[in-house]
């Protein structure tokens, strides 16, 4: 059992940074939703604002992470041409059930070499790849937000709803790269 | 969302009105270079910074460039200001609305360059 270089990073992209910034939300939405003056005493408070800003602050930094290491590490694998020339871009995928050294995913997938797959690349990859980079800049909004606030964000039902706006938002983008994400890893891994 | 008075009692609100729009704005940059590289060959070959990664480096870096510049200016305008929740939260649901937009392949696809 081992890990090719491509697969160690997809793995760090995708099921590492990526699933854990969607799971902690939970987590990050049931703190904030409970983050009342009228619930908590005021050393819960003080405990519950020290986990709620490292937390989210967390979050943010991983998001920034997850898109960073796609982009610039993950992505130019995906997209990479193997071919020769233009003109026989997809020559190397032809009669193909998944990429390899000669056709890479975004070949593979453009070229319908194991049926009707190109839509995982003009609709998914392309959606993907832009409204990723949406999530850490919300994320970073409702970290910041939260920490500047501090433990008067406990009485102030608007600000509260402004942070879990934002990372409810952060969440759905997230949601919808990582949806795509993975069903793109499923049709054309990177090997 | 309705703006309350509680404001009134905490911290100026102006760094996190200028983080919130900063937000919308590296949004709607992202929307908007996603569409341009689609319209035009030219802003297509500007935003690709780097061969492996393509016009999405271009696109990618202004965007996060666009937040991180504005949230840093519009953070230092409004440092001890208190604004109005409500034009703030307008001007970012409108910038990440259209940012959004921007990034949806069949949007930005309708105005490819043949």
């Amino acid at each position: 059992m081992e890990l090719s270089n491509r697969e160690f990073w997809t793995f760090i992209h995708g099921m590492v940074l990526g699933s854990l910034f969607l799971l902690a939300f939970t987590g990050g939405l049931a703190g904030l939703y409970s983050f009342r003056t009228e619930w908590v005493t005021a050393t819960g408070l003080r405990e519950r604002m020290t986990r709620l800003s490292w937390g989210i602050s967390a979050m943010a930094i991983v998001a920034w992470a997850t898109v960073l290491t796609g982009t610039w590490i993950v992505y130019p694998w995906y997209r990479e041409s193997l071919s020769e020339t233009e003109a026989d871009r997809y020559a190397g995928c032809e009669g193909l059930q998944a990429p390899n050294e000669s056709c890479s995913p975004r070949d593979f997938l453009l070229s319908n070499a194991s049926g009707d797959t190109e839509s995982w690349h003009t609709f998914g990859m392309e959606w993907k790849e832009h409204v990723a980079w949406i999530a850490p800049m919300l994320a970073t909004a409702a970290a910041f937000i939260t920490v500047y606030y501090g433990r008067s964000l406990a009485d102030s039902p608007f600000l509260r709803r402004l942070v879990l706006w934002l990372f409810a938002g952060a969440f759905a983008v997230a949601g919808i790269a990582g949806l795509f994400g993975a069903l793109i890893t499923k049709t054309a891994p990177i090997t | 969302m309705s703006t309350t008075a509680d404001n009134e009692t905490l911290k100026p609100n102006g760094p996190a009105a200028a983080v919130l729009v900063a937000s919308g704005i590296g949004t709607f940059v992202l929307g908007l270079l996603a569409t341009l590289n689609e319209a035009s060959t030219d802003v297509n070959e500007f935003l690709a910074f780097t061969d492996d990664v393509g016009p999405l480096s271009g696109k990618t870096i202004l965007a996060a460039a666009a937040f991180f510049l504005s949230w840093a200016s519009l953070g230092y305008l409004w440092r001890a200001r208190d604004l109005a929740w409500r034009p703030v939260l307008i001007a970012t649901i409108v910038l990440l609305a259209l940012g959004f937009l921007g990034t949806f392949p069949t949007f930005f696809e309708a105005f490819a360059d043949e």
